[in-house]
């Protein structure tokens, strides 16, 4: 992207957004959250806190776990972003979304997409998690509404399924 | 968010070299920003100072962990996630794996680097105290050239610290040859995932015939800087783990710290928890310092 410090103009930038090259102009400075929910129109992401600290943001950048808040669009230019819109296959739910929905895992919905991505970050590090290694990869992920018990239960039953959860 | 991108300049010049000369040709008019895990809270809350920043996200001249015989050779762009894969790094130097471990839940350890928790300079990030009781040592980099500085004495006040203002720190450098130590790491916060801490702490020592012949204790958030507890090892060195003396180190650390009274925490329970993390210390020195 060429962007001179006299010019604070948007730039041509591209970037593969779950499986699909997209093209956007953008500001360098814009937070990945806010390119992915106005620009590309994915709404999945939610903004919670906005300082990294409740996790409503989350997606995956080249298979890596973070806090789209906290990116700025520059840094991922050419990078591979996974959003929640790109787990399904087709109208097939995976293994994570399934469980999630059969645990009663989501009630507001706004911490859920932030959680699958850290879960499904999880069991492609450690596909046999403990409960503890569970509570550990969901740590940066803050849900008002659940009391924790049914995104664990969830994502322990997605992890007993096998790889591709 | 309060603020506006359009107000910001950030470039990503992808070479040490080049992000070194713009330090150089426009001193103290650029932000160096890595992974953003401070940067950008400061940039949404419309507080950030600075309008051009220079990524130092994925520079290869910071980046990676080096073994040489005598020390490992951290690249600052490391991030945490980094640094506890590292096997030399969790076998030789578990503090740092521990302070890593407590940075933040994933996604921020996935971004948040050890370079840039240095120049944060927050007194109560996890990490610092640990570099203290390593005695790491900076390479600071800059178009004039390298040098090399004692991380201790680097923070000079609250998030004041001696870099200039065209330098990076590049490489952070601990010696190895910590085997027969006993290595004392302990987080206090509200809870266990995502706080800051209350109070932080990491030391190391080892027993000699059954006196202490070295120790190091630092602790973070209780002073306007991570703080290493000289005067308290000197008392130390050279003598038994006895009662009385573990009753002066608690009265000594208390003594040595400025806590204050912030939304965390007070200045009170915060020397309390000083002293009793102190003295946790030197019990676990005292019960496994000879096994080495």
């Amino acid at each position: 992207m060429a962007v001179s410090p006299e010019n604070q103009d948007k730039g041509e930038l591209s970037l593969t957004v779950n499986g699909r090259l997209r093209s956007v102009q953008v500001h360098p400075m814009a937070r990945l959250l806010d390119v992915l929910r106005h620009e590309l129109h994915l709404t999945g992401a939610k903004e919670g806190c906005g300082e990294g600290e409740c996790g409503s943001c989350s997606v995956l950048v080249n298979g890596e776990l973070v806090n789209s808040c906290l990116v700025p669009v520059l840094q991922v230019e050419g990078a591979r972003i996974t959003t929640i819109e790109g787990l399904a296959e087709g109208p097939e739910l995976s293994a994570l979304q399934k469980a999630f929905l059969e645990c009663g895992g989501a009630q507001c919905g706004i911490c859920t997409p932030g959680m699958i991505l850290s879960a499904s970050h999880l069991l492609t590090k450690n596909p046999n998690p403990s409960m503890d290694d569970i509570r550990e990869g969901l740590a940066g992920n803050l849900c008002r509404c659940t009391g924790y018990m049914q995104i664990l239960e969830a994502v322990a039953r997605a992890s007993c399924r096998g790889p591709g959860a | 968010m309060r603020c506006d991108p359009a107000d910001y300049h950030l470039i990503a010049p992808g070479k040490l070299e080049a992000v070194v000369s713009l330090l150089a040709n426009e001193p103290g008019q650029w932000l160096p920003i890595a992974g953003g895990t401070d940067v950008m809270v400061q940039f949404a809350a419309g507080r950030l100072a600075s309008r051009k920043l220079v990524s130092i996200w994925n520079l290869p001249e910071m980046q990676g962990v080096e073994t040489l015989p005598d020390e490992i050779r951290i690249g600052a762009g490391s991030t945490y996630s980094e640094l506890r894969g590292q096997v030399v790094i969790a076998s030789e130097f578990p503090l740092l794996t521990s302070a890593a471990r407590w940075t933040g839940g994933i996604a921020n350890q996935n971004r948040g680097t050890l370079g840039g928790n240095i120049v944060n300079a927050s007194p109560a990030a996890d990490s610092l105290p640990v570099l203290l009781a390593y005695e790491a040592e900076l390479v600071l980099v800059s178009l004039r050239g390298k040098r090399r500085v004692p991380y201790l004495g680097f923070h000079t006040g609250y998030k004041t610290m001696l870099l200039e203002r065209d330098e990076l720190v590049q490489t952070i450098c601990l010696r190895r040859g910590f085997s027969g130590y006993v290595h004392y790491a302990r987080k206090v916060g509200a809870r266990n995932a995502q706080a800051i801490s209350k109070v932080c702490m990491a030391a190391l020592g080892r027993l000699r015939g059954g006196v202490i012949e070295d120790v190091r204790i630092a602790l973070g958030s209780v002073a306007p800087v991570p703080l290493r507890l000289t005067e308290l090892e000197r008392v130390l060195q050279g003598k038994p783990v006895e009662p009385k003396l573990v009753a002066q180190a608690r009265e000594m650390a208390a003594a040595a710290i400025e806590p204050i009274d912030d939304i965390r925490s007070t200045a009170k329970y915060r020397s309390a928890v000083a002293s009793n993390l102190v003295g946790e210390f030197l019990e676990q020195l005292r019960d496994k310092g000879n096994a080495a």
